[in-house]
This record gives structure tokens, sequence and C-alpha cells, in this order.
């Protein structure tokens, strides 16, 4: 293979497995083993995979609720991330944290936020603490159309240039806050333009296209590196609802055949096509993520549960007291004891 | 190095200073801690000590500045964060609350957030209402959160340098009326250990339990109402989270009467929690109810007279405490 058919093929093989993991996602809800519904895909939006693959090893990241895909792209366990998910004990945050919450400080993976625009200012003081030790690292903040309309946003674009931070804002635009479109909810849709406004470098990107959009990527990172934060925004569609249990009243389907359309998966697979792979070897590839995500679906369901005692851990560091709980309290007041 | 007569702002500066030679990672943030030396003065002169790469002036943008405080307080520094007033909070709180924090808890134990968060609060300059809160009960709410209410010289530099070494997120409340406050500073000894509160004043009557700036009115206040020939004590919690329940408790269950005195509303307050702890640990050992000697339930007014009578007085608790102790009902009592 050519380089560049190498990349691409790569690039494929990331967003495969995001969308093959999203599928496990969705299936670990419909036989009742997720945690919860506050499960939201990012199939549609698997051209992120280009701005994962132009990070370095050393760089970092914060992402928003819908950031699964990112995490599978940057290397996560397919099974410790669908354990997370299930509440599991063996999950990245021991079942504490849960789709919209989970991290991992080994692969650079500040936290996912369930709050929107709640992740980007941690982004903007990693790399403060990057800059100031002089370390060579990147921070990426992740989110999405929705956060392009919270002002701690703003605020952070504005510290990051003013300080020449190594921060990348990433927009991922899939066009719907929740059920809002997003030309319901911002009067300029020229999200780039408001970057360039605070002085950072301003890129749209087709988010469908994801050379492109590493290309794009590695532009920005570069630049951030050499402590110009840039921001860039990949347009594409939500293919799904907003979290599982979202039919998507608010949307027809004639909008939707055409989102779904713009998929970047079958993009990047017609690309290769052209270029000369064969069907079957990309058939088989497919096949292969499957039978992983598969195994870690089963793994994940197989998992433990964890112990009630462990929910008092984790508030603050382990040397420190835990919390009291209720029932200890109740006994110290209440029993005869006591008195 | 032996004891120093000094004011509670120096004892502030000086444990930034000591904190910030011996750890290289921390670094202070904030509206105006740099050229202008803080709104109240307790950051000055760092910047030519330190040099603007570790004590960074912010624009107006507090949500960021306490964002950026736990990002790069994930990242390897240990940053102090300002907010000029406690009464900004409500711009921070998704930061401080939703993020700082629970992030340990959410991530599994990965990792904590290891900032400061300084801030000051209370009345006294007819500041007015947007400028003199005293909003701890919405941060003692929070699990995850440590926080520190010294009302000390001593206290002033020994919290926040041990603040300085805690893992997890502190809140730390100065209070603007305390700045000027003289007193000494051992900067060998704290009074006590971190989370303990200190009996400022030995007493066998009453067991008054206070922080911050209304240890000072309890103690003039206890010393009314040791010339009317109650013996008052005087309980110094010095941190809300972590709560010393345990000197609070001894102290009524010999007492047999307690008084909590907060300088916030009533209704609410941290006065509220305290009272029912007490109840429920003491409760076999009480005379009488817990009396609550706390802010009006009204907003922080400008006007002098309106603003002093907003909150208790040495006179107001001196009255509780004559009423709890021998039924001497004050003259504003039906």
């Amino acid at each position: 293979m050519s380089t560049d058919n190498r990349l691409l093929h790569a690039l494929y093989r990331d967003m495969r497995r995001i969308r093959s993991l999203e599928e496990r996602v969705s299936e670990l809800f419909v036989r009742s083993e997720s945690a919860g519904s506050m499960l939201h895909l990012s199939i549609g939006e698997e051209g992120i995979a280009g701005v994962v693959h132009a990070m370095e090893r050393q760089d970092s990241f914060t992402t928003h609720h819908r950031g699964h895909g990112i995490f599978v792209a940057r290397g996560a366990e397919p099974a410790r991330m669908l354990a997370e998910i299930a509440g599991k004990a063996n999950g990245y945050c021991r079942g504490k944290g849960g789709s919209m919450h989970i991290a991992d400080m080994g692969l650079g993976h500040l936290g996912a936020n369930a709050i929107v625009g709640g992740g980007i200012a941690h982004a903007v003081g990693a790399a403060l603490a990057y800059k100031r030790k002089k370390q060579p690292r990147v921070s990426v903040a992740f989110f999405g159309d929705g956060a392009m309309q919270q002002g701690i946003l703003y605020e952070s674009m504005n510290l990051a240039a003013l300080w020449s931070l190594p921060v990348v804002f990433a927009c991922i635009n899939n066009q719907y806050g929740m059920g809002t479109r997003v030309d319901r909810a911002a009067a300029n849709l020229a999200f780039d333009d408001r970057a360039r406004a605070f002085g950072l470098d301003g890129v749209i990107v087709d988010g469908a296209d994801v050379e492109l959009v590493h290309e794009t990527a590695e532009r920005v990172l570069s630049n951030a590196r050499q402590g110009k934060p840039g921001f860039m925004s990949l347009t594409c569609y939500r293919f799904y609802g907003h979290a599982r249990m979202d039919k998507s009243p608010y949307r027809d389907e004639a909008e939707e055949a055409a989102g779904r359309a713009r998929d970047p998966l079958k993009k990047a697979r017609d690309k290769l096509i052209a270029r000369g792979a064969k069907a079957a070897e990309l058939d088989a590839l497919d096949a292969e993520i499957a039978a992983e995500m598969d195994a870690a679906l089963e793994a994940a369901v197989n998992s433990s549960l964890p112990s009630v005692d462990s929910m008092f851990e984790d508030v603050f560091a382990p040397d420190q007291p835990k919390p009291v709980p209720v029932r200890t309290r109740l006994n110290a007041i209440l029993s005869e004891a006591a008195k | 190095m032996s004891a120093i007569e000094t004011t509670y702002r120096e004892a502030l500066r000086q444990a930034l200073i000591d904190a910030m030679n011996e750890d290289p990672d921390i670094v202070v943030l904030g509206e105006e801690v740099g050229l202008y030396g803080g709104a109240y003065g307790v950051t000055k002169g760092l910047i030519d000590q330190f040099g603007p790469e570790r004590i960074l002036d912010t624009p107006i943008s507090e949500a960021a500045i306490v964002g950026a405080a736990v990002g790069a307080a994930m990242s390897g520094l240990r940053p102090v964060a300002e907010l000029m007033y406690v009464d900004f909070v409500g711009i921070v709180m998704d930061q401080l609350a939703n993020q700082a924090a629970k992030i340990r808890y959410m991530f599994g134990g990965q990792i904590g957030v290891p900032m400061v968060l300084r801030s000051q609060g209370g009345t006294g300059r007819s500041a007015a209402a947007q400028h003199s809160q005293s909003l701890e009960a919405w941060m003692a709410h929070v699990p995850g959160l440590r926080l520190a209410m010294p009302a000390t010289v001593n206290d002033a530099y020994h919290l926040l340098r041990h603040a300085l070494t805690l893992p997890d997120p502190v809140v730390f409340l100065e209070h603007k009326g305390l700045y000027v406050q003289k007193g000494t500073l051992d900067t060998a000894q704290p009074d006590a250990p971190w989370g303990k509160a200190v009996v400022r004043r030995a007493g066998h009557d009453l067991t008054i339990v206070t922080y911050s700036k209304m240890l000072l009115e309890s103690l003039a206040a206890a010393e009314q109402l040791a010339a009317q020939g109650v013996s008052a004590e005087v309980i110094d919690l010095r941190t809300l989270n972590p709560l010393d329940e345990e000197t609070v408790a001894n102290s009524v269950r010999r007492t047999h009467r307690a008084m909590v005195v907060t300088e916030a509303h009533l209704t609410g307050g941290f006065s509220a929690e305290l009272s029912a702890r007490i109840h429920e640990s003491c409760f076999d050992h009480l005379e009488e109810p817990v009396a609550r000697v706390a802010g009006e339930d009204i907003p922080i007014p400008v006007s002098p007279p309106l603003e002093r009578n907003a909150v208790p007085n040495a006179q107001l608790i001196t009255e509780t405490g004559l009423w709890l102790v021998q039924r001497k009902a004050p003259a504003w009592a039906l």
C-alpha cells in the first residue's frame, strides 16, 4: 500500500472500531445490561478518528458526553469501556462514572463530561501545566455544537490565545444539541469566525472526509504545539437520537436519509476500493473488528458489579477518612449502646 | 523561628511565599493577583518575587479561572485560584461542584484535583448584597470539597500551608473583616492539626460553636458573659470539612447548653447542620434546645446600621447566652 492508502486504511480501521463499539453499546442497552439509558452514540461522527490519529502519545484530551468514539480511537480497551458503561467493577472508573464520565489517565483521557462545555477549560489548564513544565504536549478539548453556545468556551478560547497555550478546541458539529438543530440554536453558523475573533486559527472541515480531518488536525495540532492554539469544527450528522431512548421526533426521515448519506465510514471505504483495496479484505477487517467487539461485550456483561462498600471510596484520596455512612450515624444516635 | 506579631493578611501572604518556595508546582491565578497585588492585598509583591509565570493575572472569567485550575491540577501543577469575592461563586459553581469536587470519584480514584480556591466573604465594608455574603453552606453541601475558614493569624498561615499539601480540592474562605486583624504567628507551630477544632476559651456553663470572624464576636461575648457569672466555652471549628464533631460533642456533654454562631443566613445555613449534629450527638445531655445565632434572612444591605444589624454581634451572643444559662430574657424578648 502507498503511504496515503496505509493512512486511510488505519483511519478506516479506527472508524470501523468506533461504529462497531457503538453498536455494542446500543446492544448493551437492548439487553438491559447497561447502567441506565444515558448513552450517547457517536455513529456518524467517526471522522473524529482523524483528529485522534493526529495526536501524539503524550497529548491529552477531554471529551463531552458523546465521547465513546474518541476514546476507542485513542486506544481504549473496548471490554473495559463497555464494563464501565455497564457499571462494572473492572470498568475504567470502577463503575462510578459510566458512559458520560469515562476517563483514563494512562491514555491521556482527562475525562468525559456530562455538563455541556464542562471539560473545555480543563484542557486549557492542562495546556497551562505543559507550558509551565516545558513539556511538548498538546491538550485537545472535544465538544459538540451545543457547547458552541456555552460561555465558558469563549472564556477558555480567550485564555488560550492570551497565554499562547498548546491547546486545540475541536468541535464535533453533529447538527444537534439534543433535539434542537444547530440553526435553531445559533444565529451565525460560521463557528470558525468565532475562534478567529479570539485570535485563534479557526477552520471548518467536512467531518465525513476523515483524510481531510486528519490533514487539518495535523496542522492545527502542530501549531498548537508551538504555542498557537487552534479551533477546528467537524461538520457531520448524528445518525441516531440524542440518547438511546430518543426517537428523534424533531426531525424527518428525509433529513435523516440525507444526513446518513454523508457517512464517513462508507466514504473512506469507497476511497480505499477506488485506490485498489479489495472489498473482501475490508470485509475481513470488519468481521475481525466485529468479533473483537462481540468478545468485549460478552466480557463486560460477564464482569462483576462493584461491592456496595466501594461507593464510599474515592470521595477523597485513599489516605483520608471515608464519609460516614448514614446507617453508621443512625446507629450512633439511636442504638441502645449509644445511650 | 520564634513567634511574631503580624496580621491575618500578612500571614496569608507568608503562607503563599513559603509554600511557593518549597513547591515549584504552585501557581497563583486570578483577577488582579499580580500587578494589582490582590483586591485585598494578600498577593502583593508576589509577582515580583515569583514572576508572571507563577503569578498569573487573568481576565474577568471566573468559570475559566477555576476550570483551568482544575485541568492544571490534574496535570502536575498545584494551582491556587483566587475568587475575588465568594459572592462570585455562582459563576464558578459548575467547575467547583460538578468538576473539581467529583473528578476523583467519577473517575474511580484515578486522579485527584489538588487545588486551592481562595476567596473571601463577610460583611463589614458596606460592600452590599453581592460582595458581603457568607456562602459556605453552598460548598459544604458538596461531597469532595474541603472547606477551611480561618479566624486567627496563626490559622490563616497554617491552614493555608496545609491546604497546599492536600491531594483534594480545598475551598479556603477568608473574611474581609479579618485582613487587618493582628495576632501571633508561629510558623513552626500550628494551633492544632488540620481538621481539629480548637477550644479558644474554656468554660463550663455553655458551649459556643463558631468559625471565621464570628469567633471574635463570640470571644468578646464570652468576656461579657464571664462578667455576669456565665462561663462560656468557645470552640473555633477552623475547617467545616473535615468537621470535628468530637470536640463539639465532648464540650456540650459537659456544659449541657450549646449555641451556634454564624454570620451566614439562618435558613439552610451551616448553623442548621451544626445544630442538628449537636442534637443528635448530645440529645440526652442538653438542658435547652441548641440556639442558633445567625445572619438575618435578608440580602446584606449597604447602609452601615442596616449592615451591622444583619449579622450577629457580641451583644446578641451575650444576650442569648444569658437567656440559655440564667433564663434571663433580653429586653427584646416578649
